[in-house]
């Protein structure tokens, strides 16, 4: 990395523009007790769909004494099934009892207070901030699914909650599981240790099918409220999912903010649109970002939901002395003047995820991921900005974007209608 | 009766509840279906080669005939590189097959694969009702190359599914060949830790593996075949079997006949012949792979796909078609080893 992208500098810049001074805080915190051996790691489960309960089978087996003692979801038949599936696989380690197993949109609120020492979050993104804030509030740790927000308003509540849960001396891991892979871990402690030389740019490619795609209105039942309607389809809404480039593709973004040291970027453009129906969906289904770093580096995303076209999920990173290159099938690699490739075992990391969460609250040692997880959230969005208006975003543009796509209050029964899909030069920036 | 598809897709999520040893009535009466259509069309002459076509498409694919009868079964306690897992070694004995003269490519699967994402119908309730893969997240081959290439990191219910739709569709009873049925055509006679004998030297002209694949699979039926004219037994990407995966043989009797360890758990189950990412000797003929769930490591979604097991891209199939067309409760077995599994 040039001698003008000096991280430390970058990642200080960004903490004073966002949070305020945190000095004292370290001083100010408790001290963190660990969980004496052989005590019971209560956790709770807010939002009990695929990747809910996936994470809730990582949690319970992450610790010989984790068990799942309350769960929150919109949909009964979903938190029925999922205890069914997680009972199956780790019985006797599911102890929900029916009046902990909470429905509604105010549901995560009963599982916070039903005595859980571990909270998992892994409702559509909008809900996120609010769901964040409200553990860290009430002293829990967390189990927090990637992206963190979906807007600006949201990212600057995470912040401030990221800096609580510091405070307090609370456990928050973010699943944005590659920072928990082995290989991947190798490539980027070698690729920071200097082995392709300073970074010149970096390509990511997210090209895959389409996710969860939208039904057509005629689906709709009777009867049937736009915002249940809304969330059902969740990914399909902006504001509860903020776009395939947030939801999905940040796992690559993820990856540029970690080969960048985290430190954001000065600036990007970015083109996107959509080309299937949107079936009264508002996201996009195409985006190509250029990130500008400082010293002229740069880093391309794109990433396309689209059926029958090429696919491909890898990363390109150029130096001055080599490339490294997490490729679909090969271990990560590297090619230049000092050849390397991942030797080691490959280790499931989404389960790695949690065994280093609930290690860390046994041990009373808190990880945060905080910062990073924002970041990487926000350099996403800022992503989808520069694509929706079409102009040039900079970092502090984004993070200071009053544009606000979570209501303020959300009810399962009323009316909500969305805007429909952003264009391009005349979309403008809020 | 009538075949909706999204009655198979319900009953499917529903029977995952239920005990695995069940039978599902649906699926049971679709299976005699296929079965009524497989006993009502004319039979192929036994002990000759055919070309398959799949209707609908320009696809074919060749089916040799394998004769029936016995052979030793695992590796001798000398061989080298031998694991505990290929023995005891005992006597088989097989009725004869047909066998898939090349691994099962993607231009073939492709088309059952897809079925979904094209919402396409057969024009055929029986054909429809079978149920095929949701449409994938990623592109399977990787970028390992489509036309003329192994299909890959197909779940083994995946493949007994395609297994079930090509019966389906053509009135010939396909499935997933047994252990035994593969060790023995993969032998073709010989007894050697390799087809073709015991130098491993000689490899590189039957099979794509570590040392000259390149890391990655090749075009079926390049390398030369074995004694029997089967390509890429050694080599090229692990092949499905129906067999649930034990560690050690059963040998019970003086000869085992038609032998299958029947499929209870989801894992392990075996796979046979190594793949473009394995060294010499996982490619001899007695060398055993037990699946594993990591092959899915990727799918962080609790239930993983059925279908896809995206970690494994070195995994693949060859289909085997009896010469007697066995009981409605084999077909069932055969084609839904699975169902109710998770």
């Amino acid at each position: 990395m040039s001698d003008s992208a000096k991280p430390s500098e970058s990642r200080r810049g960004f903490l004073k523009t966002t949070a305020g001074a945190l000095a004292g805080a370290g001083a100010l915190a408790q001290t963190a007790k660990g969980v004496a051996a052989g005590e019971a790691i209560k956790v709770g489960l807010v939002g009990c769909g695929g990747r809910g309960t996936g994470a809730a089978a990582q949690a319970i087996k992450a610790d010989d004494f984790s068990e799942l003692t309350a769960v929150a979801d919109v949909d009964p038949e979903r938190i029925d099934r999922s205890l069914e599936i997680l009972d199956k696989r780790h019985p006797g380690k599911v102890k929900v009892e029916a009046e902990r197993r909470y429905l509604g949109l105010d549901a995560f609120q009963k599982v916070i207070d039903s005595d859980v020492d571990v909270v998992l979050l892994a409702t559509p993104p909008g809900f996120r901030p609010q769901h964040l804030r409200a553990c860290i509030e009430a002293g829990k740790h967390v189990f927090c699914e990637k992206p963190v927000a979906v807007d600006a308003p949201g990212i600057r509540s995470v912040l401030k909650t990221v800096k609580l849960a510091q405070q307090k001396q609370l456990s928050l891991v973010a699943g944005f599981c590659w920072r928990y892979h082995d290989a991947i871990r190798g490539i980027f402690e070698k690729v920071h240790d200097g082995a392709i030389g300073d970074l010149v740019s970096y390509y990511a490619t997210y090209y895959t099918s389409p996710v969860k795609p939208m039904p057509p209105a005629t689906d709709r039942p009777e009867g049937m409220s736009d915002t249940e309607w809304q969330i059902r389809n969740w990914y399909n809404f902006g504001w509860l999912s903020g776009d395939s480039l947030i939801e999905q593709a940040v796992h690559s973004v993820d990856k540029v903010a970690w080969a960048m040291r985290d430190s954001p970027p000065e600036s990007c453009v970015a083109v996107g649109g959509r080309q299937i129906p949107a079936h009264g969906g508002n996201i996009f289904d195409h985006f190509e970002v250029n990130y500008l770093y400082p010293g002229g580096v740069r880093a391309f995303v794109g990433c396309r939901q689209q059926a029958g076209c090429h696919n491909e999920n890898s990363d390109y990173i150029l130096g001055t002395r080599g490339r490294a290159i997490i490729g679909r099938r090969l271990a990560p690699h590297i090619i230049g003047e000092r050849h390397w490739a991942y030797e080691g075992p490959k280790v499931d990391m989404y389960q790695q995820e949690h065994d280093e969460l609930f290690r860390s609250i046994r041990r009373g040692e808190p990880l945060n991921d905080g910062e990073r997880m924002t970041t990487s959230t926000l350099l996403a969005i800022m992503g989808r900005m520069a694509a929706y208006t079409g102009q040039e975003i900079t970092w502090q543009q984004a993070l200071e974007s009053e544009e606000s796509l979570v209501p303020e209050h959300i009810d399962w029964d009323a009316a909500h209608e969305v805007p429909g899909l952003a264009q391009p030069g005349i979309t403008r920036f809020v | 009766m009538r075949w909706g598809r999204t009655r198979i897709l319900v009953l499917l999520a529903t029977c995952a509840a239920s005990v695995g040893a069940q039978q599902d009535a649906d699926e049971r009466a679709l299976v005699e279906s296929i079965r009524e259509r497989i006993i009502s069309t004319a039979p192929a002459e036994p002990g000759a080669a055919y070309d398959e076509a799949i209707a609908g498409s320009e696809i074919s694919f060749r089916m040799l005939p394998i004769k029936g009868g016995e052979f030793e079964m695992g590796s001798p306690e000398a061989e080298p590189e031998r694991k505990s897992d290929e023995g005891p070694r005992h006597r088989v004995r097989l009725d004869p097959f047909w066998m898939g003269m090349h691994e099962v490519s993607w231009d073939e699967y492709r088309i059952f694969m897809l079925r979904n994402s094209r919402r396409a119908s057969d024009g055929d309730e029986l054909v429809d009702a079978v149920s095929s893969p949701t449409p994938p997240y990623v592109e399977m081959s990787f970028g390992m190359g489509i036309k003329g290439f192994p299909a890959i990191s197909m779940t083994q219910h995946a493949a007994s599914k395609y297994a079930q739709w090509l019966s389906a569709k053509t009135g010939r009873y396909y499935r997933l060949p047994t252990e035994a049925e593969w060790e023995y055509a993969c032998r073709a006679g010989s007894s050697a830790a390799y087809s073709f004998g015991t130098d491993a030297a000689e490899l590189a002209n039957y099979a794509w593996y570590a040392d000259n694949a390149q890391e990655t699979y090749h075009e079926i039926a390049k390398k030369e075949p074995n004694a029997w004219g089967l390509h890429d037994m050694h080599g090229n990407v692990w092949e499905w079997t129906l067999d649930q995966y034990a560690p050690m043989y059963e040998t019970a009797g003086e000869v085992r006949v038609n032998p299958l360890v029947k499929a209870v758990e989801l894992f392990p189950r075996v796979v046979r012949g190594g793949s473009w990412a394995d060294d010499a000797p996982r490619l001899r003929c007695g060398a055993r792979e037990a699946s594993d769930e990591f092959w899915k490591m990727q799918d962080p979604q609790l239930p993983q796909s059925i279908w896809y097991h995206t970690d494994a891209q070195w995994v693949g199939f060859r289909l085997v078609r009896p010469v007697e067309t066995p009981s409605v409760d084999e077909m069932y077995d055969a084609w839904n080893s699975a169902l109710g599994l998770e």
